[in-house]
């Protein structure tokens, strides 16, 4: 059976933004699945970031 | 509309419930999709079948109760888990205030406090009285490293947002009092130490050791009380707590676990193996993030590219079945080439900016301006619908050139050039006016002043406008293989993930053998054998037919830019030419090698690393051995390397709990500054407590001293719980000495990929671009980059090959229209050019009988340096000439305009 060009990546976090962006420039269909209504995840949530204080948004 | 209509409040949940919002709401400003959404469980037309205003009120017609839930069916040939970690339960955190007491805060909320966007506009204030606090606590380790609740992990990110916190709030109030109460300090990260020292300097952070067991309320006040390290009683009150919670598995993980059929660790989260971090017990069931484990963003970014290349190995086959092409249609350059007619459209962005500039004003103004023939104002100008309709609106007015005045192009220009190119104009033909951050940010205070300067912008980004012209969108053909340079663990990992996407890849490692530190290993973290690790890697790495390897071989040239390198190596006294299309950076570090500590004179102080080694043989040097003294931070945290070597801790523990199974009445004493066992190490951390083994904490001002004797060694150091001098003694010392950079620089040099002041390879940025360098198609992980465990290399080197297959899977590189363009017939080849361009980009030439400079469009990276110092004007930027520059400077007086 020819394999599925698609990948199914759970979660819409930084973790899984940055794997669908990946997958997609290495030529892959990606279905991305969030639960909440907008994407990314608690680093949304963040005003700064440790250690270089640039803005998380 | 639907927002401000609906009757029905809900608690902010992006705000941590410190705010409501109503039913129908948008997280913040700029989620992603930019759309509003119903709270279902609130909604009352959902509930009540009553109501239904917002669907009333909604001009777009956009709220349909009719829709129903949908179930689909996909067939994927992989899955990646990234559902992230999920927050301690409440239950947890009463027993310090939490719920009872108004201003004892979770480090959620107090983040929201901190931030601009959040309900407070960034003013920390207590929640009892809205009034500033004066002192505030951050407690550490809450739910995190503790039994009693089930998590005797780490969480592994609490001590560096702490500090974070701790220092933003600082800058919206100085002259508060912050105490942060640690177990220990674990900014084992790259740079954190150095982050947490300026930090605790610059703001005057109080750091106490102290785990503090309760809260209580007194007078409208927190009380804390506890127990330093010598034994000290103390207490204090503050205005506002701070819980530090850790990151538990998803509350779904169970549910997760059942779906996807994969196995969980006994914390409930993803069950992986050192040597393959990022692999469910199911075959393409792959994982990143805080599932994997509690981490931080650098660490999830690289994860994250570590799954998608295993992903992609997995699928080779299947690359480029599935995946959309998108087309644009040719580009309309007679059109281009009319006189400018110019398309001005200012953005309201919701009340980011018409709340304090006049948008209408601003709109009528931008018409007055010459070579303007349109003009209107947007409620969002990035939506998809206003894109759409600027669409629509420059085909109708045949526009060719526009200015969206909005918000920054760093982040939005992208989408406008988009649209441009959708309707067959080209990208180069739009300019931006920053009035939202420019303006309506900075001026908030000041709306008149704010919607002039506004005008200003407008009219100088107008001027400028009509000067753009079409640039070129070159691209560049790639070489689809790549250069690792490194055959450790990571450089293998990464060349075998490239070999397994399908591209040719050429392994170069200086020493005689493939293996690199992971050869001095004895056992894995988790307990496997560290020779059988390595074995199964240099197997598959010699029998793949996509891999070329050169040992006794070093890099000694590279030229060329991504897509198209072309290194000499040599080996053996021979060079040899390879050309290939990315580099892949993963020389490795070394041990630390002490100084003093009586190492080198007593055959009785060794490393861990020699320890090991020793241990591997057998445990006959251990016969007469009752005392084990091991040290920790020798070399790190100090004059030598100021940075943490992140993996000593936990190595220390490994070893003195194998001392412990192969002679288990042997004591063993660590001296140590902060135990640094993070994640879930310290399940080892606490086992070795459990076996025995005694931990003593120093500091750098009384180090312990290693005493050689007429017979045998002591180590001398003050114990700080009885407040005096102790004396050991050893019959063996180990020294954890640390990870050192390895010899980079002359490499750093060769690839003009910068190092940090430690002298490891800088990344391109700390968060989301962990495994790129400044130079493009060149990609850089394991020890390379910093100290870490085999199992982060293995994860990064996934990383750094997902990075570099990327160009290689596309075949071209698109080159950045904004470069340099050299006028040869001005160019004296005087050649400052080419000494100041930082990336090599501009090279003389012969041209007939003169020098002439040239630019290679592929490595400029349209800093404009070389434009800036070119004595006789030769070179332009695209997009940025001289003439629309200038145009734009005269347009900032409204007279200007006109000569323009």
């Amino acid at each position: 059976m020819a394999k599925s060009g698609a990948i199914l990546v759970l979660g819409g976090g930084v973790a899984g933004v940055q794997t669908a962006l990946d997958l997609s420039e290495l030529g892959y269909y990606v279905y991305l699945v969030e639960k909440k209504a907008s994407i990314g995840g608690v680093m949304a949530q963040l005003d700064k970031t440790f250690p270089t204080n640039d803005c998380a948004l | 509309m639907c927002t401000m209509y609906c009757p029905r409040p809900v608690v902010d949940t992006y705000n941590e419930r410190l705010d409501i919002t109503r039913a129908p709401h948008i997280d913040y400003a700029q989620a992603i999709p930019s759309s509003y959404y119903i709270d279902a469980k609130a909604c009352l037309r959902v509930n009540y079948q009553t109501c239904n205003l917002c669907a009333q009120t909604c001009t777009a017609g956009a709220i349909d109760f009719t829709q129903k839930p949908k179930e689909l069916e996909l067939e994927v040939g992989a899955v990646v888990l990234a559902p992230g970690f999920g927050r301690v339960d409440e239950k947890v955190l009463e027993k310090f205030g939490y719920g009872r007491f108004p201003d004892v805060l979770t480090s959620f909320e107090f983040e929201r406090l901190t931030c601009a966007s959040g309900p407070t506009e960034g003013h920390i204030v207590r929640i009892s009285d809205q009034k500033t606090p004066k002192k505030i606590a951050f407690l550490q380790c809450i739910g995190s490293r503790d039994e009693t609740c089930g998590n005797g992990y780490c969480s592994s990110v609490c001590c560096m947002y702490a500090i974070k916190e701790a220092s933003v709030a600082k800058e919206h109030e100085p002259d508060l009092d912050i105490s942060i109460f640690f177990m220990d300090v674990r900014t084992m990260g790259k740079g954190f130490d150095d982050a947490r020292r300026r930090a605790q300097e610059k703001y005057g952070i109080n750091v106490i050791r102290a785990r503090v067991p309760r809260v209580d309320q007194v007078d409208g006040k927190l009380a804390l009380t506890w127990t330093t390290g010598d034994g000290e009683h103390h207490s204090a009150l503050f205005d506002m707590v701070v819980l530090s919670v850790g990151l538990e598995s998803p509350k779904d993980a169970d549910i997760i676990s059942k779906v996807a059929d994969i196995e969980l660790n006994q914390y409930n989260f993803c069950r992986t193996s050192v040597d393959a971090p990022l692999v469910s017990s199911r075959q393409g069931v792959l994982v990143a993030g805080a599932f994997q484990g509690p981490k931080d963003i650098p660490e999830s970014v690289t994860q994250a590219s570590g799954a998608a290349a295993i992903a992609s190995e997995l699928l080779a086959d299947a690359r480029n079945t599935q995946t959309i092409t998108v087309t644009y249609p040719d580009e309309d350059k007679a059109l281009e080439e009319e006189e400018p007619r110019i398309g001005v459209f200012v953005c309201h962005c919701g009340v980011n900016i018409a709340g304090v500039v006049d948008v209408k004003a601003v709109r009528d103004y931008a018409g007055t301006l010459p070579g303007v023939v349109l003009y209107e104002d947007t409620l969002y100008s990035c939506s998809q619908d206003a894109l759409k309709s600027i669409a629509e609106k420059i085909k109708e007015n045949r526009l060719n050139r526009v200015v969206i005045s909005a918000c920054s192009p760093r982040t939005h220009e992208p989408l406008f050039q988009e649209t441009l190119r959708s309707i067959g104009l080209n990208p180069a033909l739009v300019e931006m006016a920053n009035i939202r951050d420019q303006c309506a940010w900075v001026h908030a205070q000041e709306p008149e002043k704010a919607t002039e300067k506004a005008k200003d912008l407008v009219r100088m980004a107008v001027a400028k406008a009509r000067l753009l012209s079409p640039l070129e969108q070159p691209t560049v053909d790639v070489t689809p293989s790549a250069l690792v340079i490194g055959g450790g663990a990571a450089g293998m990992s990464a060349a075998l993930s490239i070999a397994d996407q399908g591209y040719k890849v050429t392994l170069v490692e200086k020493n005689r053998q493939l293996g690199g530190n992971l050869k001095r290993l004895t056992w894995t973290l988790d307990g496997q054998d560290a020779a059988k690790v390595l074995k199964d890697m240099v197997k598959k790495v010699k029998g793949h037919k996509n891999i070329e390897i050169l040992t006794n071989a070093e890099v000694e040239s590279v030229s060329g830019y991504v897509g198209n390198f072309t290194s000499t190596v040599s080996q053996g006294g021979k060079t040899k030419m390879i050309n290939h299309g990315v580099i892949v950076l993963a020389t490795g570090g070394r041990e630390y090698k002490p100084k003093g500590y009586a190492y080198g004179d007593s055959n009785r102080v060794l490393t861990q690393l020699e320890l090991e080694e020793k241990l591997a043989r057998g445990k006959g040097f251990l016969r007469n051995a009752k005392n084990v003294v091991m040290i920790q931070c020798v070399g790190s945290r100090g004059d030598d390397m100021t940075h943490c070597s992140r993996l000593c801790c936990t190595q220390a523990v490994k070893n003195a709990l194998k001392l412990k199974e192969v002679k288990p009445d042997i004591n063993i004493y660590v001296f140590y500054r902060d135990m640094r066992t993070y994640g879930f190490y310290e399940d080892l951390y606490r086992e070795a407590r459990k076996a025995g083994v005694k931990f003593i904490r120093y500091t750098p001002d009384r180090k312990p001293e290693v005493i050689k004797q007429s017979r045998g060694i002591k180590v001398r150091a003050f114990d700080e719980l009885i407040g005096e001098d102790i004396e050991i003694p050893a019959n063996l010392v180990v020294l954890s000495t640390g990870i050192a950079p390895g010899d980079n620089e002359e490499l750093s040099k060769i690839i003009k990929a910068p190092l940090t002041s430690d002298g490891f390879f800088l990344e391109a940025h700390a968060k989301l671009r962990p495994v790129e360098v400044a130079v493009d198609g060149v990609y850089l992980c394991g020890l390379a980059h910093g100290p870490k465990s085999l199992e982060e290399s293995v994860a990064q080197a996934k990383a750094a090959a997902a990075k570099a297959t990327i160009p290689l899977a596309k075949g071209k590189v698109a080159v950045a229209p904004i470069v340099s363009k050299v006028n040869q017939d001005i160019c004296i080849g005087c050649g400052i050019c080419e000494s100041l361009c930082p990336f090599s980009a501009i090279t003389l030439q012969k041209v007939g009988k003169r020098k002439k400079a040239q630019t290679i469009t592929a490595s400029c990276k349209g800093c404009g340096i070389c434009a800036a110092h070119c004595p006789t004007i030769a070179i332009s930027m695209g997009g940025f000439t001289d003439e629309a520059i200038m145009a734009q400077i005269h347009a900032f007086s409204p007279d200007g305009c006109e000569e323009a």
